[in-house]
């Protein structure tokens, strides 16, 4: 019998031996390979031992911070966002759970230390070291009252919408508001059920018929191809025939005879299509393409957060330009059309920099624990959408429109508020988005802006224009 | 007295002991230096208690079986003690229950020790032992409560207890009484069909209804590790027993059999089973345990962490694998004590089931030899099962690490399985000095 146990005994140690066998391959040859796997969440608890930079508006306010803890017997550092809602889907979240995104996600590499120059030499030696590695903070461009002034009117308005403001000269983000809102402090999971999807960025992820927002677009584009002038007559009639269908004035009112500038300051459809049609689809679609339409804007944004603005199928998915469209109904902003409140405000912004399409720009400036400035990002431009005459011109048209048209609302006493205002019917009987978009001083502007209220009963110059005003106000002090 | 002190496989016992005491305070303390943010008593108690519960042990032996093999205790003693340790550092609490139950595994130690000094006893009650153990495995599908979908635990005065981990030894000691009995009948058969011996019926009918009925009842229970872990104990002392290679060839085919009819009638099997061939598809979900276990052995490297160091426990204060005090303590430790550590307990195990077939081969009646030869795979084999699922060599089995898993009934019956041995050791020495 000795014999046969000897045996058993061997069976036995070889399966303990080939444990040893498994183990040595888990620690010794997959490990590097396992530690790198994004789905591997010690990834993250590792994160958490980096004192995260902070997040500060352009005024000071903290929108989020990292403080000391203690998580399982190690020394950590938790994300803290003292504002609660006030940006949450701009600064987005960096959590445990959730992982990242927003504006924690596309400056990481700052947040935590890891760019590749001289921090990231200091920090590496900080982290064989064993000291605690600190991240840069960011200053951001974002006002953090006029962001106050835009949630605040948003939600009197009735809840969920977008407002962008821009520094025309510069692309400097000085506001971006979503609502509904979430506290990320509270973690995520109330916010993935909560109504009216809070978590989603409307400013960039937000696709919404522009309406007669975009008559700016196909104004800039007809002016620039010489196509119009703003002493263009066109003849009176509520409604013309194009594809085989109507298309009416809003209201179906008789303008009367009237100039092309006429036509852009009171939205009269009629005129705009007719433009419409002489331009063409190639040429409208290139000064679109101009503006920033049909790509995302480029951003320090996470792309899977930054919707390409342009023209969908009924699919949702984006027709590429020179799809054969209905050229009189694009021109008024229809047309299966949707645009981003960002795209929009950048439409805005070229009008008001005399045609040259500002890049946005989150970051004022970068600063290393030791207040030394890292990056101070300056200046960048997508590229030219209308000469600087064309831009001149519209410029007064807009003006116009505050001062005497459909904008009204948006006027801000001492600041000369250029503008138009866009109400595109959603389908749903009585809802339209209402837009607004536009900027201010007319002569010499400082602040692009677009506001978007989703499904609202009311137009764009009842509801969107008196919330344009409202930021402007707050951002000038006035 | 004296004759008490002059004992040299006593006095080796001893200065193991006193060995496995040293990495039993030397872990607490960095523990509680890893973890603590103030100094407190409470793990300096813990070692003391844990010394003395082993001194008490130590000295039962010393009176009731001087010549037993010196390896056993000490070897049982160092794993308790890891075990323990990463126990305190998961939870404090539940280390002190564990405390309680070493103490008591320590008491069932001395009283089984005491009890069958003279191995012998056991034998008459083979029988006994084989109608205890399908009771106790019956009782726990008729009255037993069901913990992740597994039907392992009957309540017992506010306390769950896990039959089937003594049910084990139950039917160890049945099968080496029978098989003792029937080793003749059973190797060489009087009937050969196709020149293959077979046994008759009557003989071989108690041992194939007695293991099918503990396998059905097993499989009934949801639990694939406990099983498979009886067929092994079965398989091989049937081939200590007989020598016969085609029972155990036998015994693996109906194995297989089971094993598809069970994938057919468990779903949790089939999970298991893809789990084991590739976790990363679904690492979120049914494949989660598996997952953590290997990212967290992994994450331990050739030295590990330290003790208390590893990243164990997550944000809202669990282990970040589910059940790391008992069914993944293997990982745990793989991650604190590093490649090195994982290593060392693993050949503990090694060393164990060496002492315990090194008792049987010196064993000289058959009975101790198969029984001793149970054991030994029992604890071994147990060993293997478990730690081969978290490593992913296996299927993953919700079986306990002999010792060293939270758990009273295994911490218990394992100590029971240590006197045993010990007993048989005692006789085999005694008769050849």
């Amino acid at each position: 019998m000795n014999a046969r146990i000897g045996r058993l005994f061997l069976v036995l140690a070889v399966g303990l031996v080939a444990l040893i066998g498994m183990t040595t391959y888990w620690q010794v040859w997959a490990r590097g390979a396992l530690e790198a796997r994004q789905s591997n969440v010690r990834l993250v608890y590792r994160d958490l031992e980096v004192d995260r930079g902070a997040i500060v508006t352009a005024d000071g306010v903290v929108l989020a911070d990292s403080v000391p803890g203690r998580l399982d017997g190690r020394d950590v550092f938790l994300r803290r966002y003292p504002e609660k809602g006030l940006a949450a889907q701009l600064v987005g979240y960096s959590s445990l759970l959730a992982g990242r995104a927003g504006l924690e996600r596309a400056l990481d590499p700052e947040l935590t230390g890891a760019t590749s120059d001289l921090a990231g030499v200091r920090n590496a030696f900080d982290r064989m070291r064993g000291d605690t590695v600190r991240g840069d903070d960011v200053v951001l461009r974002l006002v953090a009252e006029a962001q106050q002034a835009a949630m605040d009117g948003l939600r009197a308005a009735g809840g969920t919408g977008s407002v962008v403001v821009i520094d025309p000269s510069n692309g400097g983000l000085l506001v971006m508001a979503s609502t509904p809102t979430f506290d990320p402090n509270d973690g995520l999971a109330g916010a993935l059920e909560a109504p009216g999807s809070p978590l989603l960025n409307r400013a960039t992820q937000g696709l919404y018929p522009p309406g007669s927002t975009f008559k700016v677009v196909t104004a800039a584009s007809a002016l620039d191809n010489g196509v119009v002038e703003v002493s263009t007559e066109f003849p009176a009639g509520a409604c013309i025939e194009t594809g085989g269908q109507e298309l009416c004035n809003f209201n179906g009112k008789d303008p009367g005879e009237h100039d092309f500038g006429y036509a852009l300051v009171n939205s009269v459809n009629t005129t705009m299509a007719s433009v419409g049609i002489e331009l063409g689809e190639e040429r409208l679609e290139e000064t679109m393409a101009a503006f920033g339409f049909f790509k995302r804007v480029p951003w320090d944004y996470p792309a899977d957060q930054n919707l390409a603005s342009g023209i969908y199928n009924r699919r949702g998915n984006q027709v590429r330009p020179g799809a054969n469209v209905d050229e009189a109904r694009l021109a008024i902003g229809q047309e299966r059309l949707l645009a981003t409140p960002l795209q929009m405000a950048l439409v805005a912004a070229a009008v008001a920099n005399g045609g040259q399409v500002p890049q946005p720009q989150p970051v004022l400036e970068v600063r290393a624990p030791d207040g030394t400035v890292m990056r101070r990002p300056g200046a960048a431009f997508l590229g030219r959408a209308m000469t600087t005459e064309t831009a001149a011109q519209l410029r007064l048209l807009m003006r116009q429109v505050v001062d005497e048209g459909t904008g009204g609302a948006a006027n801000v006493e001492g600041l000369d508020v250029a503008g138009k205002t866009g109400t595109a019917e959603t389908g749903d009987d009585g809802l339209n988005d209402a837009w607004f978009i536009g900027f201010a001083p007319a002569s010499a502007p400082r602040y692009a802006v677009a506001v978007l209220v989703e499904r609202t009963a009311g137009t764009g110059g009842d509801v969107a224009a008196p919330i344009a005003a409202d930021v402007l106000r707050a951002l000038s002090g006035s | 007295m004296s004759a008490y002190l002059r004992l040299p496989e006593r006095n080796r016992e001893l200065a193991l002991l006193a060995l496995a005491l040293v990495i039993t305070t030397a872990g607490f303390a960095a523990v509680q230096i890893a973890r603590a943010e103030a100094f407190a008593w409470s793990p300096l108690i813990a070692a003391a208690l844990f010394a003395l519960a082993y001194g008490a042990a130590h000295v039962a032996l010393r009176l009731y079986l001087p010549d037993a093999d010196p390896y056993v205790l000490p070897i049982t003693a160092v794993l308790a003690a890891i075990g323990l340790i990463e126990i305190h550092r998961i939870d404090p609490d539940l280390a002190r229950d564990q405390g309680l139950w070493i103490a008591l595994g320590l008491g069932l130690f001395v009283a089984v020790a005491v009890a069958f000094r003279d191995i012998r006893r056991l034998e008459s009650l083979r029988y006994t032992c084989g109608a205890l153990a399908v009771l106790l495995l019956l009782a726990t599908i008729v009255v037993g409560t069901e913990v992740n979908g597994a039907r392992l635990w009957i309540r017992v005065a506010g306390l769950q207890i896990q039959p089937g981990e003594f049910a084990k030894i139950l039917l160890v000691v049945f099968l080496a009484g029978y098989l003792r009995e029937r080793r003749e009948v059973l190797a060489a058969p009087a009937r050969r069909v196709l020149g293959i011996g077979i046994p008759a019926l009557r003989h071989a009918l108690p041992l194939l209804i007695l293991t099918g009925a503990a396998l059905v009842l097993l499989v009934a229970m949801n639990d694939l590790g406990s099983s498979l872990l009886l067929f092994a104990i079965a398989l091989s002392m049937v081939y200590v027993a007989t020598g016969r290679l085609l029972y155990v060839g036998a015994g693996l085919g109906l194995f297989a059999l089971g094993g598809l009819a069970a994938l057919q009638i468990a779903p949790q099997v089939q999970t298991r089973i893809d789990g084991w061939l590739d976790p990363w598809p679904d690492e979120q979900g049914s494949a989660y345990q598996i997952a953590q276990s290997i990212y967290t052995i992994a994450d331990g490297g050739v030295a590990g962490a330290g003790f208390g160091r590893g990243l164990i426990l997550g944000a809202n204060g669990d282990t970040i694998i589910p059940y790391a005090e008992t069914d993944f303590i293997y990982s745990v430790i793989a991650n604190e004590m590093g490649l090195l550590g994982a290593a060392a307990v693993v050949l503990l195990y090694l060393l164990l089931a060496w002492r315990g077939f090194r008792i049987a081969t010196q064993a000289d009646d058959g009975f101790s030899k198969l029984l001793a030869s149970g054991l030994a795979v029992a604890v071994a084999f147990q060993a293997f099962v478990i730690v081969g699922g978290v490593v992913r060599l296996l299927p993953l089995t919700g079986l306990t690490l002999p010792f060293v898993s939270y758990g009273g009934s295994s911490v218990t019956a394992n100590f029971a399985i240590a006197a045993l041995l010990l007993c048989i050791s005692q006789r085999a020495n005694r008769e050849r000095t």
